[in-house]
């Protein structure tokens, strides 16, 4: 594997690996929450502060307590159980001591504990063999990557409200068909670099 | 072996040190200490910080409406917060109108408990308490709908309104993992303060109502709170009344003209009640009983879906189409109705196009 530098795997993470776009993880809540775009600039916030967190946990955890112990098959397991301990405790943390944030971000924590994409994340950066640096660049650029899908997708949203849509195809239906058609779009940006 | 033993070690021991830290973290950072809590400027409870507001005010024994159970979904347990509670939470928004924005008006639910809070409450809420009844009777007025009679217990009555509801908690039983109460409205008398009786239509997949139907025994025991709400019955007028409802909401209004033969007032009334086919009539005796009791009362059944094969001779179509074409003279009318949004918007609109007050025209949505 050639080493990349973190910050082109930070961009690609936005880009041409997006973790909606390209890998579809952490679907439920970019369908459910995407209909205004204030809300879901908050939770895509959220995402992105608790992916970034949660990588560096889930990192250390995996090279210094699983590897040495041969235990690498239960990063499943762990990842999930340190990542749903870490957003409690993120949340109570934020809830006491930074009331603004908490107001912003916060509440949307609970709803994040289970979104794929967070465990998605920590699973690629063992998959991939990714160093310290390369993980970190990639937890953040994930966050961002699907903090814009989020945003892009609540914008159209909030246009489409105005249209007549079939009746079929109202709420998660078309939002999945436009999902499938940024997802196309951004296949345009996949030239630029390639992770993998 | 060992593999199994190191695998089981290390899962334990990681489970068990996360579940360390999040118990340390609840009783410091969770903790927020002793808040005082100011209801109606005139009342003081101490209570302990960190909870929601609503399950502070269940802690005091003051009930709130709330049909979900504090999850932000149903957007009854709206309080005037004057004092304390943090701003507006995005989980709240979608339940509140502009005008209890500027109010600040909160859902109790969502709102905080974590420094000295003064709020609003009306003070009817104070009335509202809880109850173990015992189930008395359960009688099928039609193949979906059914009457439950509620006995309290000796020495406890309750004290409501004609056309106020209760809500009845629904336990958790197999296919069914969470305890949840939904409002039902009282169709027995006033006067009689020692049971309630309630009307209950069965919705497929309705976590109450199938445990009423499905599971519920004379003589079960059932948790319930009330009394709540704003429809009732109103004495500053004594002008003709119009009441409407459809289905299970027959129950408020029974209640309501419990009330009047008890009382011996003399009000016109028409009721206007709506259903698809014969079938779906019941309490026709009840209501021929009314029209001879009360000073001047009509019972006016009208079917959505009667067939030829039925030979239903009484009215025909939706309420509100019926209504349109008995109402004549709006001057000076009072409207009681009671039944799906869909229903009362449209008998809305109609009444207030026949030149019906709005003020005048009293509804329970449900």
């Amino acid at each position: 594997m050639i080493e990349l530098n973190p910050f082109v795997i930070f961009f690609a993470a936005i880009f041409t690996n997006n973790m909606i776009l390209s890998n579809f993880l952490g679907m439920c809540s970019f369908i459910a929450v995407s209909k205004e775009i204030p809300t879901s600039l908050g939770l895509g916030q959220a995402v992105t502060f608790v992916l970034t967190f949660t990588t560096i946990l889930n990192y250390l955890i995996y090279h210094h307590i699983l590897v040495p112990l041969g235990l690498e098959y239960l990063r499943f397991i762990v990842f999930i159980v340190s990542i749903a301990a870490f957003v409690q405790l993120l949340e109570m943390i934020v809830e006491r001591y930074f009331p603004n944030l908490y107001y912003a971000l916060g509440i949307f924590l609970p709803l994040i504990t289970v979104n794929c994409a967070i465990l998605g994340v920590s699973l690629f950066m063992v998959i991939r063999e990714y160093t310290f640096l390369q993980s970190l660049g990639f937890g953040i650029g994930s966050g961002i990557g699907w903090t814009l899908a989020i945003v892009a997708m609540a914008g159209i949203r909030q246009r489409l409200r105005e249209d007549s849509i079939p009746k079929g195809l109202q709420g998660p239906g078309i939002t999945l068909i436009i999902t499938g058609l940024m997802a196309l779009a951004f296949v345009g940006f996949s030239g630029i670099v390639q992770i993998q | 072996m060992e593999s199994i033993l190191i695998t089981t070690a290390v899962v334990t021991a990681f489970s068990g040190i996360l579940a360390f830290l999040l118990t340390l973290a609840d009783r410091t950072i969770g903790d927020y200490g002793e808040v005082k809590l100011i209801i109606n400027e005139e009342k003081e409870y101490t209570v302990d910080g960190g909870d929601s507001l609503l399950a502070t005010l269940i802690s005091q024994e003051i009930f709130i409406p709330s049909a979900c159970g504090g999850k932000g979904t149903c957007g009854y347990c709206k309080v005037k917060v004057i004092e304390g509670g943090g701003p507006i939470l995005p989980t709240e928004l979608p339940w509140l109108t502009e005008e209890e924005l500027e109010d600040n008006v909160r859902l109790s639910c969502q709102c905080k408990v974590k420094e000295d809070i003064s709020i609003e409450i009306p003070e009817e809420l104070f009335n509202v308490r809880q109850y173990e009844v015992t189930v008395e009777s359960i009688e099928d007025l039609t193949p979906t709908i059914k009457k439950l009679r509620l006995r309290f217990k000796e020495g406890e009555e309750i004290d409501f309104k004609p056309g106020q509801y209760i809500q009845l908690k629904a336990p958790i039983y197999e296919g069914n993992d969470e305890e949840v109460y939904r409002a039902y409205s009282i169709a027995s008398p006033p006067s009689h303060k020692d049971y309630i009786d309630l009307i209950i239509g069965y919705v497929p997949g309705g976590i109450c109502t199938t445990y009423v139907h499905k599971y519920l025994k004379e003589g079960d025991t059932v948790e319930i709170n009330g009394p709540y709400g704003d429809f009732y019955y109103r004495d500053e007028h004594d002008n003709d009344m119009i009441l409407v409802a459809v289905g299970t909401g027959m129950a408020p209004i029974l209640s309501i003209l419990y009330h009047m033969r008890d009382n011996n007032i003399k009000r016109r009334a028409k009721f206007y009640f709506g259903a698809r086919t014969p079938e779906d009539l019941f309490l026709l005796d009840v209501m021929e009983d009314f029209e001879r009791e009360l000073y001047d009362f009509e019972f006016i059944p009208t079917l959505s879906r009667a067939l030829d094969e039925h030979n239903w001779s009484g009215e025909r179509g939706r309420v509100n189409v019926v209504l349109d074409k008995h109402i004549k003279s709006p001057e000076d009318k009072e409207a009681y109705l009671c039944g799906n949004p869909g229903m009362i918007d449209s008998v809305v609109k109609v009444l207030t196009e026949k030149g019906i007050l709005e003020e005048r025209i009293y509804y329970d949505k449900f």
